[in-house]
């Protein structure tokens, strides 16, 4: 079996996904989510009585919090599958890829399973987002901008 | 304010959606590279009009993580000057990061994987 026959079996099989309906769910889903981040930041703010800045923290933590319980009781997975990029791109992406890598290799041990692979799939969020902050920053700093 | 915080943050994950659906770009790359973004909109300070405007919502995306990221470091830099950018960097970010290490380690002692 040659590289092209391959190639078309594989497109055969791929799944049908309606992309206009992703777009819809990927939308509304990931609203949803920045509406109620919105909704937690007053509720915060009212409540406990801080400034909107600590409100926002507080809601930040929130939301990790949510997000590792349900990926550790198991139908976080669910949520990623229906709503895409809208659960995705949240912070709540992040604590999800954190958790998920977490549960997955709890199996190698402490140290050399949790410790060492937490940040498998959300270290390249901290890397990149570190190394283009000291970059643009230093460029900012020479500039004054 | 709940409107905008809807428009935002789904027109983010709408933008994410049709980049994974027609390029071969996985969500971690896309991940990175909207934080990548998200260090760029510190620039001439547009991230905090767009979160005056927003509210809680533009706080949400990872966008602003980035923009965290940048801000801390840039306001370091005012007291500290050029040493400031590596010793603000996690400022606004610490909260987050270190409580999701945090619960995901404590969950991961106390539920099993599910498979």
């Amino acid at each position: 079996m040659n590289e092209k026959n391959f190639n078309e079996i594989v497109e055969k099989h791929k799944p049908d996904e309606n992309k206009l309906l992703n777009l819809v769910k990927a939308f509304v889903i990931g609203g949803l989510i920045g509406a109620f981040g919105n909704f937690l930041v007053e509720f915060y703010s009212k409540v406990l009585n801080v400034s909107s800045n600590d409100a926002s923290v507080f809601m930040i933590i929130t939301l990790i919090f949510l997000a590792c319980l349900f990926t550790a009781l198991g139908f976080f997975d669910n949520f990623v599958h229906f709503g895409r990029m809208g659960v995705i791109i949240p912070i709540t992406g992040f604590a999800h890829s954190m958790q998920s890598a977490a549960l997955d290799y709890k199996k190698e041990g402490l140290v050399c399973g949790i410790g060492s692979n937490i940040f498998k799939l959300a270290g390249s969020v901290i890397l990149y987002g570190i190394v283009s902050a000291y970059i643009v920053g230093i460029i900012r700093f020479l500039i004054g901008g | 304010m709940y409107v905008y915080s809807f428009l935002f943050c789904g027109f983010l994950c709408l933008i994410a959606q049709v980049i994974l659906d027609n390029t071969k770009l996985t969500p971690g790359h896309i991940t990175s590279l909207f934080v990548v973004i998200g260090t760029f909109l510190d620039l001439f300070n547009i991230y905090d009009m767009i979160i005056v405007h927003v509210g809680g919502g533009a706080l949400v995306p990872i966008t602003s993580f980035g923009h965290l990221l940048m801000h801390g470091a840039m306001n370091r830099t005012i007291e500290s000057g050029f040493i400031g950018i590596a010793m603000g960097v996690f400022d606004f970010t610490a909260a987050g990061i270190t409580s999701a290490i945090f619960f995901s380690f404590i969950f991961a002692l106390i539920f099993k994987p599910k498979d």
